[in-house]
């Protein structure tokens, strides 16, 4: 009976909870609240990966509405890998978070950063699941509007400006995306995603079509901080709460790059806007230029957690190169990254988040002599800083090999060689950080500041999960690998 | 005449353009959100027009009734409105700590401010 | 059994890494771990050996990467040779490494010994790598891993030298090598080491494979070829132990081994010579080797000659693989055995000199032999044996090396080995006359280097001279490599 609903429950659970918490009020209430809520919701994104392995398709009508009026959750291979990837990642974060929030927020706030957290998940989790493109843009909104506040309720006040200006520029976004789905509408009056793409497989490219494929692209290019819209992220990521952060980073743009394959690959095909149009072509620029000026300026970055945010630019730009491509392959390197990145950010935000307990916000200067003060999250550094750069035994070459056989079928070796030479900024801003916390000559300054607290045991461990997820899924890669190729199957054979 | 017939989607057209201009150029934070508010409420028009049918009404089953309009649109828009509403709140919400913090609306003098205090980092 | 053995090879330094690293603060108890694991290793090593005389080939597959490539260990003649070499030398480098950081009372000694022992985990994995992407994954976790060992002091220097290790290598082996396998893996889809190369007739016939065989050789810049040589000297900011071993063994060994193996089983040697152009690898080669020996001649840092020396060193090896014929790849074989022992009995002898008297300059060493005649009795026999002069066991790699390029009547080599042999002499002899021969300037009075530092070294002089006598097994295993096609 119950198994029936997991869809439904997917959103509703995480949902119900927030309000729980504004009523609750009480700092540590509200975090177990999160936690369960999340664990939970997590179970069931497995329960529904499970089922997604056995079944196929699976079809929901929200309200017993048939589609394509009513409101369809649809989860195929390819949603349920997202969903299982924010959903984790929202459960172990949410696990790791009560002492850094504790020092990062102030008290009476801790409800409302749970609020934020629990509404945020569920926004992330609806625009990930829904078949439907409106409910796509309430959910979107509904996690936008969320992170807004995560972010400002940073200590810092430039918390403040980064949040708002982020608001400005997603509304901006979102406001794209739902004129691009209006259009679509008056085009072939449905909403249901699947209906979509079947009436718009039918047509010749139209103008309003275009228009709308032009907004949409646009749009959510903004919510994924594709180079050069990626302009509300760097702040944005080095001022909100080094949970905050972590969590978004792992998750907020994987989810709009999820949408984009979906509108591009799904809803409008393939056929259509990579052979008569230069999608492809634009999309490939970006992400050169993306990987090339988004690694350089990390290298220039004091603050590291806004030098990490870059990088972050910089990778969202292999997997868009990735999705620039429509083989199977591509995809496939396109989706495995985007779980590896989420994994390796998530870990390099979660042991930032263990440096800032001790020395504040985290800078260039003030981490020399890390590797003596805290040699475990610095060893965890290393290990993610690796993956970054796709270090073999790590995940990230996994997806770095996957992208450069795709390119090198396409016969553009150029292409292989231009990924594997931004590759190398990558070495140089980790080899930065790696450079200050070993290798200094005044080990003194690393001592006096950090004397002997020790870091919360909930916290490194979560954070070491993360680590070493790092290195299991760059040699255990059948998960990844075969789940991003289902992934990409249906993407490529959606209507068929 | 052409150009009647769509005169709200000129306006709506228009009425982006300004929105995003405003957003654009103007340095004070609550203008910002003024530019960001007429930009939104640009995409209620589009989204409406379509749905307004001369002499229509809403699908009500009656005899008395042929011509329908298509209800969905509105209550997309209802949506919509409420959504660009906390937009909105928010945005002020966060306007309001902003000059409790930095003293000052002004973009150009709040981003000098923060470059103050990365240089005193 | 014998996969176990190939585990255990393996996972002995690894093991030992957790011991040395839990036993920190117990300096004897972490340095005897230290040498048994040594012991242990090279005893492990020893058992597959009989094994592969054989004519066997045991495998261990590690676990499937993804669909199609496995990381997987197989040991062949040549793998075990490099094993044997890394492994044997390892002992007795523990032993000078006990007497040298004590003496210069160096700090973070734990970490160094953790650092050696994974670097020699994964020595051992590439040694024994079934194909491209095990061979990657060790090499650079190699790269890695040496890097703290480079950067041990921490000065300005040693960041500035770590800089450029690491730059160079990681640079080379992610653009050109990683590249390289990439294009192997899409243009035949296997990735394996095989007798006789992967490439098919057809696939010869185009000009990929020449490209390919430029990355290859290129991408590992472990092998120091001429342009990206410059890690090497760099790295001599590093405390001695390291230089010696590592940039006289495992490192640039495993350079110029992946190389070896890559043209031999990835390319097979008859197959070479059907790559139109496939003759430029022994002109780089050639140029690199009178090129850097020219640079060592004017050398006056100690370190920094024995550096252009390995690159010089290392270029023969190559050459004599570019040969591509059969009594050549035996010749390059050898000398990997050769250069190894002497070079790190020079090393050695280097750092027993800045141990005892902290000079570092050729032109300081006025003298030195009556001061410490064990020290450089010892390094005369390692530049003996590296200029070819019997009975040393350089004599026996440049012969055959030579009779190589009398096979393939390449007279371009024949002229490179004869002029770099001159500049050999050139730049060792007049560092042992001076030692003998010229009054000692300098009245700081001072000894020989303290005895577990001279143990170990006259244990790798005399191996250099013994295994001249003793080459019965090295060569049949050259045998075997030089058969393997």
């Amino acid at each position: 009976m119950i198994s029936s609903q997991l869809p439904a429950l997917q959103i509703i659970v995480p949902l119900l909870a927030a309000p729980f918490c504004v009523i609750i009020r009480n700092s540590r209430a509200t975090w177990l609240i999160s936690v369960l809520a999340s664990w939970v919701t997590f179970g069931i994104s497995i329960l529904l990966y499970l089922d997604v392995q056995t079944l196929g398709v699976i079809s929901y009508e929200m309200g017993n509405w048939a589609p394509p009026w009513g409101i369809e959750y649809r989860i195929d291979s390819i949603n349920v890998f997202v969903l299982l990837i924010v959903s984790s990642i929202g459960a172990l974060v949410s696990l790791y978070a009560y002492p850094s929030i504790s020092v990062e927020v102030d008290e009476n706030k801790h409800y409302l950063f749970w609020t934020s957290y629990l509404l945020c998940l569920t926004g992330l989790l609806g625009v990930t699941i829904t078949g439907d493109a409106f409910n796509i843009f309430v959910f979107l909104e509904i996690s936008s509007l969320s992170t807004y506040v995560l972010i400002a309720l940073g200590k810092n006040r430039h918390a403040l400006y980064a949040a708002f200006r982020y608001l400005i520029l997603g509304t901006i976004g979102a406001t794209f995306i739902v004129i691009g789905i209006g259009l679509l509408y008056l085009l072939t009056g449905t909403l249901n995603l699947y209906d979509l793409s079947m009436r718009l497989g039918d047509m010749s490219l139209t103008q309003p079509q275009l228009a709308a494929l032009a907004f949409l692209t646009v749009g959510i290019s903004l919510k994924l901080a594709l180079f050069p819209l990626h302009l509300w992220l760097p702040n944005a990521y080095a001022f909100a709460p080094s949970v905050a952060t972590c969590f978004l980073a792992a998750t907020a743009t994987k989810v709009a790059i999820y949408l984009l394959l979906r509108f591009a690959y799904d809803v409008f095909g393939q056929s259509q806007i990579f052979s008569e149009l230069p999608l492809g072509e634009v999309l490939l620029i970006l992400s050169i230029a993306a990987m090339f000026i988004a690694s350089t300026v990390a290298i220039y970055q004091q603050d590291i957690k806004r030098m990490f945010a870059y990088s972050s630019v910089a990778q969202i730009g292999y997997i868009t190169l990735g999705a620039s491509f429509a083989s199977h392959t591509a995809l496939t390197s396109s989706i495995v990254h985007l779980f590896n990145h989420a994994i390796t950010k998530g870990a390099i935000f979660l042991l930032l988040g263990l440096v800032a307990l001790r020395i504040g916000q985290p800078t260039l200067k003030k981490m020399s002599g890390l590797g003596k003060s805290m040699p475990w999250t610095s060893a965890g550094l290393v290990i993610c800083g690796l993956s970054l750069i796709g270090v073999p035994g790590t995940a990230g070459f996994i997806s770095k090999w996957y992208l450069i056989l795709a390119v090198l079928e396409r016969g553009w070796w150029w292409l292989a060689f231009m990924i594997l030479a931004s590759s190398l900024l990558a070495v140089i801003y980790v080899w930065r950080v790696v450079e200050t916390m070993y290798v200094s000559d005044s080990d003194s300054r690393g001592d006096s500041h950090m004397a002997s607290t020790t870091s919360p045991t909930s916290m490194t461990l979560v954070a070491w999960l993360f680590v070493t997820s790092c290195i299991f899924f760059g040699f255990h890669t059948s998960f990844s690998v075969e789940g991003a190729s289902a992934a990409a199957k249906v993407l490529l054979e959606y209507t068929k | 005449m052409d150009f009647l017939d769509n005169i709200n989607y000129w306006i709506a057209m228009f009425q982006i353009v300004m929105g995003l201009f405003i957003v654009i150029a103007s340095e004070n934070l609550i203008k910002t959100l003024v530019g960001l508010g007429i930009f939104q409420s640009a995409v209620y028009i589009i989204y409406i027009s379509p749905a307004k049918i001369f002499g229509g009404t809403a699908p009500i089953l009656s005899e008395n009734y042929v011509i329908y309009a298509n209800p969905l649109p509105h209550v997309l828009i209802l949506t919509a409105i409420v959504v660009g509403v906390a937009t909105t709140a928010l945005g002020l919400a966060l306007v309001v700590r902003i000059y409790e913090a930095f003293g000052t609306l002004e973009e150009d003098k709040i981003q000098e401010i923060d470059l103050e205090d990365s240089r005193n980092d | 059994m014998s996969e176990t053995s190939i585990f255990l090879s393996l996972a002995i330094p690894l093991g030992g890494t957790l011991l040395i690293s839990l036993t920190g603060e117990k300096p004897n108890l972490r340095d005897s771990i230290t040498l048994v694991t040594a012991v242990c290793l090279l005893l492990v090593n020893c058992t597959l050996l009989p094994k592969i005389l054989n004519g066997q080939r045991p495998e261990a597959v590690l676990m499937e990467l993804f669909p199609g490539v496995d990381l997987i260990l197989k040991v062949e003649p040549l793998g075990m040779l490099f094993a044997l070499v890394a492994s044997g030398l390892w002992i007795i480098n523990s032993i000078y490494s006990i007497g040298y950081m004590r003496a210069n009372k160096e700090k973070n000694q734990t970490r160094f010994y953790v650092c050696f022992a994974i670097a020699l985990s994964s020595t051992m994995g590439i040694a024994y790598a079934g194909n491209l992407i095990t061979l990657f994954l060790f090499y650079e976790i190699l790269t890695l891993c040496t890097y703290p060992l480079v950067t041990h002091h921490g000065t300005h220097e040693a960041r500035h030298g770590g800089r450029i290790y690491l730059g160079i290598l990681i640079s080379t082996s992610i653009l050109f090598l990683l590249f390289a396998i990439g294009w192997t893996w899409h243009f035949t889809g296997t990735l394996e080491f095989v007798p006789n190369g992967i490439f098919n007739q057809e696939q010869l016939q185009t000009s990929i494979p020449l490209i390919l065989m430029v990355l290859f050789v290129f991408g590992v810049g472990k092998a120091a070829i001429m342009p990206f040589h410059g890690w090497l000297p760099a790295a001599m900011v590093a405390p001695t132990p390291v230089s010696a071993l590592l940039h006289a063994v495992a490192v640039v060994k495993a350079g110029v081994f992946s190389i070896v193996k890559i043209l031999v089983y990835i390319f097979g040697i008859a197959n070479l010579e059907k790559i139109s152009g496939g003759s430029w690898l022994m002109y780089t080669a050639g140029f690199t080797i009178i090129a850097a020996s020219v640079v060592a001649l004017k050398s006056d840092n100690l370190k920094r000659r024995l550096a252009y020396s390995t690159i010089s060193h290392l270029s023969y090896v190559v050459l004599a693989v570019a040969l591509f014929v059969p009594i050549a790849v035996m010749g390059a074989a050898l000398h990997i055995v050769a250069h190894a022992f002497s070079k790190i009995t020079l090393f050695f002898a280097a750092g027993a000199i800045y141990t005892a008297s902290k000079k570092t300059k050729v032109s300081e060493l006025h003298g030195i032999g009556k001061r410490m005649p064990i020290t450089m009795i010892a390094f005369a026999i390692g530049a003996l044996s590296l200029i070819g002069i019997p009975p040393a066991i350089g004599f026996l790699s440049k012969w055959y090396i030579l009779s190589g390029a009398f096979d393939a009547q390449e007279n371009f080599v024949v002229a490179v080995i004869i002029m770099s042999t001159l500049l050999n002499a050139a730049y060792f002899l007049p560092i042992i006359y001076a030692a003998f021969f010229r009054t000692d300037d300098n009245s700081k009075n001072h000894g020989e280097a303290p005895t577990a530092i001279i143990i170990a070294m006259a244990s790798t002089g005399i191996l250099s001279i013994a295994l001249f006598f003793f080459s019965d097994q090295i060569i049949s295993l050259g045998y075997q490599i030089a058969g393997a096609y």
